[in-house]
């Protein structure tokens, strides 16, 4: 929680912007309809029942004037507010230009002690209650890539086991993501910067794109996720990390929250073996295109033709 | 404008009105229908967790019965084009009470993709231009798009006859032919569309084949059929509408064909995937063997393979195919067959195992069927409405006449 710190800072500028844009998101026929019937005016001057109302009518973020991306996070952050009593930030970093972001992972230093799914946990408030992990890692019998074979319930405590290796499985941010093409409303898409992203206030939950996901990397709240009000990671992006609700789909984004900000992934940060190495596949002189060009790498399902920005590599 | 005014009052009228049958099957259905509304309540304030869906296998049954009853919307296609391009008289005294079922089927359809929405609140996000409809990339755009179209398409044909009929005139063929020979086109549509929103996925080899699109056919055009059949023994018996016998023998042999092609398709696919197996066997060696312990299907699978052989059998073989009793037997085991085979059996193994190779089971939760129940009591429900009113007008029993002067 060494976020949570910094968000502290952040705290008392946030607050004061939130009162700023206030009721003036709220668009003016809403908030007036939703005040005649409103029964519950809260501390922070909204009723909840316009802010229902308008996220009912909310409209694609892609659609949205900077106004109303204003007004939407104000809203976001309110309800934040009543549900944990914690103040938010919502960022809306854009794809930093000239950059196309890719992973690899060093399979042969992947001890399986599953850090970088605690720590994805933690950065990416997913739901404790829903425990959604965006990173699998498969236990997998040596001289065998049979997926079928793998144990994906293993104990971290006792790894590594002899004649085993192990696979962590993410989001491997296609560059023809099939996830992308199922949406039947265009909840979800893949930004310049190469990630794949989720307007969580637009997608329906049909769960198609689920569906069509050759990785296993999209994940649905099956419920309301909770969590803990101290577990929250105030410090959020819109399309990432910010807290979910219920019936709507999520995934590994690439911690854009941080990486965005030039920072790395949750999951490189906690890996205690350095099996993880992240960077700019657009920039000669980063490491992961030094492992690209210079070690054996694979990709998983590379026959799939959605072209995966996830590598493997071994020593 | 006043013909069209008393035309709705006279349907709603007749729709409505009935013997005692009719009340206690209408008050049956209602059951039915609160019991499912009462179950989805839950399901809409829990979430999808009171499912026995999962991350594994994230459709169930919902989606199986949409892809069943897929099938027997686009059914009635199969008697529209004998009646309608061949203008064989026998057909067409029912082809209207077959759109009443298509119009049915395709209401349920939609009610089974909406209640398997995370957030149908957001269902308007599909409406094109209010949100965003992405198509023609997305297959589930398609699909919602043939789908309104079938509905509208079986809504508008049967509404002009009846109407054309209810003030007395004979309809005129000029002007439903293109909208029927549309409705034939869009009927296979239907199919092939929902086929290729499951055969399109790469990740999962279980439907990604090409043979998935022509067994949909078939096998849509045996249970259709079959289902139509049973409902006309049924208006038989319990109203005045004359259905002659050979109608029947006539669908039957549309069934029957259907049926044994679905059976050859079924066996080519068996043999693909078993005769040299790979990894991507594995969903089918789950489906009809299981993999390990988890052999939920097994059983399912082998008894509709058992009922769609045994009516197969029935219906090939003329003289037990004339025999009454048999062939709504043999129409009944084709039904459920199909639907397991075609819903359960087509829906659930493309999720097993996970496209990580996790081999983890699904059983519907007793919401999941309760809800499922409701859908299936309001298409009933729609069908019966619709039945009615359309044997009355074609009865003659109400028209615009008779009913203005009173």
């Amino acid at each position: 929680m060494t976020e949570s710190g910094k968000a502290e800072n952040k705290k008392l500028t946030r607050r004061r912007l939130l009162k700023k844009i206030g009721i003036a998101g709220v668009s003016g026929a809403v908030a007036t309809s939703g005040a005649a019937l409103a029964a519950q005016v809260t501390e922070d001057g909204v009723d909840e029942f316009s802010d229902s109302l308008a996220s009912l009518f909310q409209t694609h973020y892609r659609r949205m004037s900077p106004e109303e991306v204003e007004a939407t996070i104000a809203r976001l952050q309110r309800k934040t507010k009543r549900k944990y009593g914690k103040n938010i930030s919502i960022d809306t970093t854009p794809p930093l230009p000239n950059v196309l972001l890719g992973y690899a992972l060093n399979i042969s230093k992947c001890k399986g002690y599953r850090k970088c799914v605690d720590a994805c946990v933690e950065e990416n408030n997913q739901g404790r209650d829903t425990q959604i992990q965006y990173i699998r890692v498969l236990e997998m019998e040596r001289g065998s890539m049979n997926l079928e074979e793998s144990n994906h319930y293993y104990d971290p405590e006792t790894v590594p086991q002899k004649g085993k290796f192990y696979m962590p499985v993410q989001c491997m941010q296609c560059e023809n993501p099939p996830c992308v093409r199922a949406c039947p409303v265009k909840a979800t898409w893949k930004e310049t910067d190469g990630v794949v992203v989720i307007d969580y206030d637009w997608c329906i939950g049909c769960r198609y794109c689920m569906t069509a996901c050759p990785y296993w990397a999209r994940h649905f709240n099956w419920n309301e996720p909770e969590l803990p009000p101290e577990e929250l990671n105030p410090v959020t992006h819109y399309l990432g990390n910010r807290p979910r609700s219920k019936g709507v789909m999520e995934k590994c984004m690439f911690c854009i929250q941080r990486t965005r900000k030039g920072k790395q992934p949750a999951c490189m940060e906690a890996c205690p073996t350095g099996a993880r190495v992240f960077g700019n596949l657009l920039d000669p002189e980063s490491e992961i295109r030094y492992i690209l060009e210079n070690k054996t790498v694979f990709r998983l399902k590379e026959d799939l033709g959605t072209e995966p920005k996830f590598w493997y590599y071994t020593d | 404008m006043k013909a069209t005014f008393s035309f709705w009052l006279d349907f709603i009228h007749e729709a409505f009105r009935g013997g005692r049958i009719f009340y206690a099957w209408m008050t049956l259905l209602t059951a039915l229908v609160v019991s499912g509304i009462y179950a989805y309540t839950f399901q809409y304030q829990e979430g999808l967790i009171v499912s026995g869906m999962s991350d594994q296998v994230s459709w169930g049954v919902y989606i199986a019965n949409f892809t069943f009853l897929v099938g027997v919307a686009a059914a009635a296609v199969m008697l529209v084009i004998p009646s309608y391009i061949f203008r064989d008289k026998m057909i067409q005294e029912v082809v209207l009470l077959a759109e009443g079922l298509a119009v049915a089927a395709c209401i349920m359809c939609i009610l089974f993709v909406t209640v398997d929405l995370g957030r149908p609140e957001r269902i308007w996000h599909m409406i094109p231009f209010l949100g965003e409809f992405n198509f023609p990339q997305s297959l589930l755009a398609w699909d919602v798009f043939v789908l309104t179209g079938y509905l509208f398409l079986s809504l508008s044909i049967p509404y002009y006859i009846l109407f054309v009929r209810y003030k007395g005139g004979q309809p005129k063929h000029n002007v439903y032919f293109p909208g029927v020979l549309i409705s034939i086109f869009w009927a296979i549509s239907i199919h092939t569309v929902t086929a290729f929103l499951l055969s399109s996925n790469v990740a999962r080899p279980f439907w990604h084949t090409a043979i998935l699109g022509p067994r949909f056919l078939a096998s849509a055009f045996s249970a259709g059929p079959a289902f139509f059949l049973l409902t006309l023994k049924f208006i038989r018996s319990y109203t005045d509408f004359p259905v002659p016998p050979k109608v029947f023998q006539r669908i039957a042999i549309i069934a029957t064909v259907a049926l044994q092609i679905n059976l050859f398709l079924l066996f080519v696919e068996i043999f693909t995937e078993f005769y040299h197996q790979t990894d991507h066997t594995a969903s089918a060696l789950y489906l009809f063997f299981g993999i390990g312990e988890k052999t939920a299907l097994v059983p399912w699978i082998w008894s509709a393979i058992a009922m769609n052989v045994a009516a197969v059998l029935i219906l090939s073989i003329e003289s037990l195919r004339n025999n009454n009793r048999l062939l709504s037997i043999a129409c009944l085991l084709m039904v459920v067959g199909v639907w397991i085979e075609k819903g359960m059996g087509l829906i659930i193994p493309g999720f097993i195992p996970t496209p990580l190779g996790e081999v983890f089971e699904y059983t519907p939760t007793l919401i999941e069927v309760a809800v499922s129940a409701g859908i299936w009591a309001i298409g009933l429900m729609i069908y019966t409405l619709l039945a009615k009113a359309t044997i009355a007008i074609e009865l003659g029993k109400v028209k615009y006449r008779a009913s203005s002067q009173t």
